[in-house]
């Protein structure tokens, strides 16, 4: 017996049982707690803005004098705000400031001016104020650069460079403008880094690449021309953990300049929830700590910042107001005149809903990066732990974009088009190790990179051959003159001159601007050459004509003659038209009707089943019954109630099945209204043979008068609607394509019907 | 700054930066680094675009250019907290200073200054 839920007081009842089983509920959630920094927007510790300039200099920030300042203070009070305008910037009121933010009235230009003069405390407080419809205006309008863009992640588990190769190609093919891998082992990262070069230049020409590792390192691939950005330069909130990650605000100035005199694009990382996740927070709100680090973003000269939470997310999210926040966060960047790479990098719950509600807003607002690390690898292979999206969810962020009808920076690239991308990059990769000495791949690893869609299917492979290939990197001083000219020995001219062009256009340092990127074109799209310049509907950035088919081209997108062509692969000599349809006698004789395009156009049912199949249950199930059934073409109409009560009128007992090619069926009785029947099947799409059989012996069974049970749809979870509605659509043109209003009813034969 | 004609670091035109160059064996790492005048001609772009640090920043690379990794990542290492006395940093922005580095000198003076306040001194 079961063991009733009010006999048993712990245990909740079954409403309840059922609801925590769903995947929400193994996300956490933190009841709010200032002291800890578990909060969102405001805390009771947040310093009250302030700021005093005594002759030209900063004496007072938010609350903290001169004397007083932490290394962050100190830092943005020298060189972080504009004095000029600072006095009208504090002076506004936090609510009037917010508008400005949001309303496309007021230009991206004057925002940007007004706010370089806001303390952190003020833009903080600026940003809590704006809920979130304003920050989505807000997004589309501060944003740097018009067009959208992209970033993936490109990693997996053994470092395996064919692989990497093969998904770089991938992901540039996709559109993603900027790739940064990583490394399991430390180790790896110089082949890393060599493995996407070759495989993002065989994808598509400009893509940016990004090795993300310890920062010596990280610098000395760039240094070398292996890499072209760098995102990962952390900066915190507050002093303590700013220092325990071993830096300080000048050290990271100077290493801003560093990526700079070597001609390499960088942005900063920040994000809400790692002071928090440090015991630093010192009671201060997550919003206020991360403008803190965006003004300091500015402050030591970086073009942009990596926000969003990033590693944080997860405990933004576990806060009333968390992803509010997350959002604050990225409009903020641009607020400040910065690039913005805009998070959604780590997959902040098991809940697909959230994770789709937590990225939204930003999709549809648009950011210079919606994503810092769309993962375009599987979950199990991203080796910066899974991002929010990944290879998963790819063609889900595509149906998105078409959806809203707005620019992810992703398109659809033909299932061959990958396949061949994907082999050369591949091989380009082996020739280039093989090359320069580095290891050599087997014919068979090429093929199961090329096939993979992950790591796990690549078998045993050599790791330690990796990072030999690393090491001979590394101490051999491989350089990217050293890769093109592998490339180019071992036939590969064209990415070989994709590289140096883009080894070009770098030295030129236009892509050192704010929110830079290269186009396919290798033009430079930024804050100077593609500004923003949304001011409401009918401005700002707007998917050209081609860029929009290519939005809406998803490979799964069927019309009228995909159907067609698909529906005459069933077609049979079967169903041929034997003569004009009479009324019948014999009181045990049931009409089974169908619509206009059967055994013209109209073949298969939406089950799967033909729609011979189809007729040969029904007259089985008649015939069960003791009675006869014979078939008839209806010309003039595509309803099935007409078509089934024609069927009833024409039949001996008065009885007729209706039946449409997509497999609806009913059963009609002369007497009846039209839309009136006994019995319906209208989820075409699950009914077996055995249902068909069924209504055709009860509707034998009304033909003798009785009462049967009556058949019943199958039931479902699914979303039937959504699978098959675009396909009714086209079967219902097939079908009424068909139809002449004169077409008086034809006798089918039945010859292989049974 | 297509108005322009851009050299590498080595002085090289880029338009000369070709793959046939690279087979022909005439092509180093100082023909792909970048050139101190594009740093510079960024720099002016970027105040005119209402980001005077971000300026600032890349007049700091255009000094910086001159220096060798090796040495722009001791720098660096000298900054972290922990690294440099404060007597040690004044030392190497009065070096940077005399080697025509003003503003990366003026950056690691500053440095030592707060950092002898607030304890990020060795």
């Amino acid at each position: 017996m079961t063991q009733l839920a009010g006999e048993q007081p712990d245990r909740p009842v079954g409403r309840i049982r059922f609801m925590n089983a769903q995947r929400v509920n193994l996300d956490g959630f933190a009841i709010e707690d200032p002291g800890l920094g578990l909060v969102a927007l405001a805390s009771p510790g947040d310093p009250t803005p302030s700021l005093v300039i005594t002759d030209g200099r900063v004496t007072e920030l938010d609350g903290v004098a001169e004397a007083d300042f932490d290394a962050i203070d100190a830092y943005i009070a020298r060189h972080g705000l504009d004095l000029a305008v600072a006095p009208a910037a504090m002076a506004l009121s936090d609510l009037a400031f917010a508008r400005l933010l949001a309303h496309p009235d007021v230009p991206r230009a004057e925002v940007v001016t007004l706010v370089a003069g806001a303390t952190p405390a003020k833009l903080a407080r600026v940003l809590a104020l704006l809920r979130p419809p304003e920050l989505i205006a807000a997004m589309a309008k501060l944003r740097a650069r018009r067009t959208p863009s992209n970033q993936a992640h490109v990693t997996n588990r053994l470092d395996d460079p064919l692989l990497l190769a093969a998904d770089s190609a991938t992901a540039a093919a996709f559109g993603f403008r900027e790739i940064e891998t990583t490394v399991p082992v430390l180790a790896d990262a110089p082949s890393n880094a060599v493995a996407c070069l070759i495989g993002a230049a065989v994808g598509a020409q400009g893509v940016l690449i990004q090795c993300s590792v310890e920062e010596a390192l990280e610098l000395e691939l760039g240094m070398r021309g292996l890499t072209s950005y760098a995102e990962t330069i952390s900066l915190y909130g507050t002093e303590q953990v700013f220092t325990d990650g071993d830096d300080t605000p000048w050290s990271k100035a100077f290493l801003t300049s560093a990526y700079a005199s070597r001609g390499m694009k960088m942005r900063v990382s920040s994000g809400a929830g790692a002071e928090v996740l440090m015991a630093g927070a010192e009671g201060k709100s997550m919003l206020y700590l991360e403008s803190r680090c965006v003004a300091l973003a500015r402050a030591i000269g970086a073009q942009g910042v990596q926000n969003g939470g990033i590693d944080g997310a997860s405990v933004a999210a576990s806060v009333p107001g968390g992803l509010r926040e997350l959002m604050a966060e990225n409009v903020m960047v641009m607020a400040r005149n910065l690039e913005s790479c805009s998070g959604n990098d780590a997959l902040m719950s098991e809940s697909d809903m959230r994770r789709t509600s937590r990225t939204l807003p930003i999709v549809l607002a648009g950011s210079d990066f919606m994503f810092s690390g769309f993962g375009s690898i599987q979950r199990y292979d991203n080796m910066f732990g899974p991002s929010n999206f990944n290879a998963e969810d790819i063609d889900d962020f595509l149906a998105m974009q078409r959806d809203w009808g707005v620019d992810g920076g992703l398109r659809t690239v033909p299932a061959d088009q990958i396949a061949a991308l994907r082999r050369d990059a591949a091989q380009a990769c082996r020739a280039v190790y093989r090359h320069l000495g580095l290891a050599d791949f087997s014919d068979e690893h090429v093929e199961r990179a090329v096939d993979a869609a992950g790591s796990k299917d690549l078998g045993e492979t050599d790791t330690l051959a990796v990072v030999g290939a690393a090491q001979a990197i590394r101490e051999g001083g491989i350089t990217v003159v050293d890769v093109v000219a592998a490339l180019d020995e071992a036939g590969y001219e064209a990415e070989a001159d994709r590289i140096m062009a883009m080894t070009r256009a770098r030295l030129a340092g236009d892509y050192l601007q704010t929110s830079a990127i290269f186009d396919e074109r290798l033009g430079v799209l930024s804050l100077v050459t593609d500004p923003n310049d949304y001011a409401g509907p009918g401005t700002g950035y707007e998917p050209s004509a081609e860029r929009q088919r290519e939005i809406n081209a998803i490979r799964q997108a069927r019309g009228v003659d995909d159907l067609r062509a698909e529906q005459a692969r069933f077609a049979a000599p079967l169903l041929a038209v034997s003569g004009p349809a009479a009324a019948g006698q014999d009181p045990r004789e049931v009409v089974i009707g169908v619509s206009p395009a059967v055994g013209r156009d109209v073949w298969r049912c939406l089950s799967g089943l033909t729609v011979p199949q189809v007729l040969a249950e029904l007259l089985a199930g008649l015939e069960e019954e003791g009675c006869t059934g014979r078939v008839v073409r209806f010309g003039d109409t595509v309803d099935l109630g007409r078509i089934g009560l024609a069927a009833a009128r024409l039949a001996g007992s008065g009885i007729g099945i209706g039946l449409q090619g997509k497999g609806t069926a009913l059963i009609h009785r002369r007497d009846l209204a039209p839309l009136a029947n006994l019995e319906l099947y209208s989820v075409a799409p699950t009914v077996t043979p055995e249902l068909y059989r069924l209504l055709g012996a009860n509707a034998a069974r009304h033909a003798k008068g009785a009462t049967p049970d009556p058949a019943r749809n199958p039931y479902s979870d699914e979303a039937i609607e959504a699978r098959y509605h675009t396909t009714v659509i086209a079967l219902m043109a097939l079908e009424r394509a068909w139809v002449r209003p004169d077409a008086g009813p034809e006798e089918l034969s039945m010859e292989g019907l049974r | 700054m297509s108005d322009q004609r851009i050299v590498a670091l080595s002085g090289r035109p880029v338009e000369d930066l070709t793959v046939q160059a690279v087979r022909d064996g005439e092509v180093s790492l100082p023909d792909l680094r970048i050139h101190p005048a594009a740093l510079e001609h960024q720099a002016e772009v970027a105040e005119r675009h209402a980001n005077p640090q971000l300026a600032e920043n890349l007049r700091r690379a255009a000094e910086l250019t001159v220096l060798g990794d090796a040495e722009v990542l001791a720098i660096y290492d000298a900054l972290r907290p922990g690294r440099s006395t404060p007597a040690q940093l004044t030392r190497l922005a009065e070096s940077l200073a005399g080697r025509g580095l003003p503003r990366c000198a003026a950056l690691v003076a500053e440095a030592a200054q707060v950092y002898a306040r607030r304890g990020l001194s060795a």
